[in-house]
């Protein structure tokens, strides 16, 4: 019986806890409905579409390879990434260019299949030349192929 | 011919305001879920882009339930799995017929009674129609002939016949102490006032048997804290066989008791369409002025309390099925046959002894 009742107090407890709830963010949807600005929100939800949550800094987001001064892309195909990557999903291959007396070596095709990828940040550790950096900010990266995942030089160096 | 009319006017009238509350019990469900949990809830369903805080969702739920496909498995006895969305759904229905909404009002020397069947064992049909509701549990889950379904409910038949004894003797106390069976008598009876200040509610005379009372109408409702039937993460229910629309209509059922619930939570405990105070001819304050209204006024606000009550009591169970986790079997049977009904046979008699003094 003392039981029962001790059961029965922490069931009227638990109800007090979800009124509270409920009538703390009903005041503030009111509020926000009525169009007064509060610091605190009825809800914690982002609707996402509309409203996006700010990425971190250090977010590993789509990968991108930087320029040179001269347009041509900072890789020199040692093809660290390649190695390094676990999902196999680099592919490079190398051209030359006799005119260019610094870095003769460059990428005549880089290509990173992103349905492959991991977004582990490995080969952004392992580029010596500082070519490959995932800072693009940009995490929507769904589509409709399979085949639009891989991204070629030209849609890296954008 | 008119009073046939005035009749099938009201039938069409206490149903739709049924099925519309019902309806919007879903999208209430949603929201009110949400703002217990920090969350907003669903609010994408939209017309033209106007969204109105998801107000269309129960449309939306509508429309795909009724084009989703309706599947009878082969396994299944056709005619039984059929039936049975339809029992449980008719007799939730039929209760509303009882229900009184508000005064008899006198319209151009016609006396129309809110109510479309005043009838004076109106408190015991609710109950039998209530407990009828029980076939639909029990025929989906035996003629889906699977062997959740049929766990779900023999669950269901255990849990509604051990709490429809509570529910009937919690109430026993409110029927001695009430003159009469039929629901309009009831709540004109609480019209009245202890010492001109508290109103004549049950909740007042009968405080234990209301206690009782709402604990045995959630176990009824066979929502969260006593969903063994449909048991969601363990068994799925006793309609785990249906889909489509049969399946809408045993959600459908799940709200509309929750209504009825509601409805007799307020008829019998909190006064009906009774306003404190308020008389035919106006509110008579306790403590001397009157402030005389013109009776469509008077009526207006009866059928504003009522439905305000119900609206209430609909939004006090959601927040009980957002607040607690299912019981397990056993203490659900031991809730309901050694604590509600001696609390019961308790009150039944403390009520018997002060009325005999």
């Amino acid at each position: 019986m003392i039981k029962a009742l001790a059961y029965f107090l922490e069931i009227i407890r638990g109800a007090l806890v979800t009124t509270r709830h409920f009538i703390v963010n009903m005041w503030f949807h009111i509020l926000n409905l009525f169009g007064i600005k509060t610091k605190r929100k009825g809800a914690v939800t982002i609707q996402y579409p509309e409203e996006k949550k700010e990425i971190a800094y250090r977010h590993r987001s789509l990968h991108r390879l930087l320029k040179r001064d001269n347009g041509r892309p900072r890789c020199v195909v040692c093809m660290l990434c390649a190695t390094t990557c676990p999902s196999e999903c680099i592919y490079i291959e190398a051209a030359e260019d006799p005119a260019d007396d610094e870095f003769q070596k460059y990428p005549a095709t880089f290509i990173i299949d992103l349905s492959r990828c991991c977004f582990c940040g490995f080969c952004v550790e392992a580029c010596p030349e500082d070519a490959l950096r995932m800072d693009t900010q940009k995490i929507e990266l769904a589509e409709y192929s399979r085949l639009d995942l891989i991204y070629d030089l030209e849609k890296l160096v954008q | 011919m008119i009073d046939t009319l005035i009749v099938l006017a009201k039938i069409v009238l206490a149903l739709a305001w049924f099925l519309t509350l019902t309806l919007y019990l879903t999208w209430l469900e949603r929201k009110e879920s949400a703002v217990i949990q920090d969350r907003i809830g669903a609010n994408r369903a939209s017309i033209l882009g106007l969204r109105l805080i998801g107000l269309f969702q129960p449309f939306a739920d509508a429309i795909k339930m009724i084009f989703k496909e309706d599947f009878t498995p082969p396994f299944s006895k056709k005619f039984l799995h059929n039936l049975a969305p339809f029992t449980s759904f008719f007799f939730v229905a039929v209760t509303v017929a009882v229900i009184p909404f508000g005064d008899k009002i006198e319209i151009a020397g016609r006396t129309i009674n809110l109510q479309i069947v005043d009838t004076h064992v109106g408190l015991l049909l609710i109950l039998a129609l209530l407990s009828l509701g029980i076939y639909g549990i029990l025929l989906s889950g035996w003629s889906s002939n699977n062997r959740y379904t049929i766990i779900g409910g023999l669950r269901g038949a255990a849990q509604m016949i051990s709490y429809e004894i509570a529910l009937g003797l919690s109430l026993v106390g409110l029927i001695l102490v009430y003159p009469s069976l039929r629901l309009s008598t009831i709540v004109a009876y609480q019209g009245e006032h202890f010492f001109g200040w508290i109103p004549k509610w049950g909740v007042f005379l009968q405080p234990l048997g209301f206690l009782l009372f709402l604990f045995a109408a959630l176990a009824e409702t066979k929502r969260v804290p006593f969903d063994l039937p449909e048991g969601e993460s363990e068994i799925i229910g006793f309609f785990t066989e249906y889909s489509g629309l049969k399946w809408g209509m045993f959600m459908m059922t799940d709200f509309m008791e929750v209504v009825i619930v509601s409805c007799l939570l307020t008829t019998l405990f909190f006064g009906g369409w009774q306003v404190p105070w308020l008389f035919a001819d106006g509110f008579h304050f306790p403590w001397g002025p009157v402030w005389t209204l013109p009776r469509a006024v008077v009526v207006i606000l009866q059928l504003l309390a009522f439905n305000l009550k119900v609206f209430f009591f609909c939004w006090f169970q959601i927040l009980v099925r957002w607040t607690y986790p299912r019981f397990r079997y056993d203490q659900l049977m031991d809730f309901g046959w050694k604590l509600l009904i001696p609390l019961c046979i308790v009150n039944i008699i403390g009520t018997a002894i002060i009325l005999s003094l």
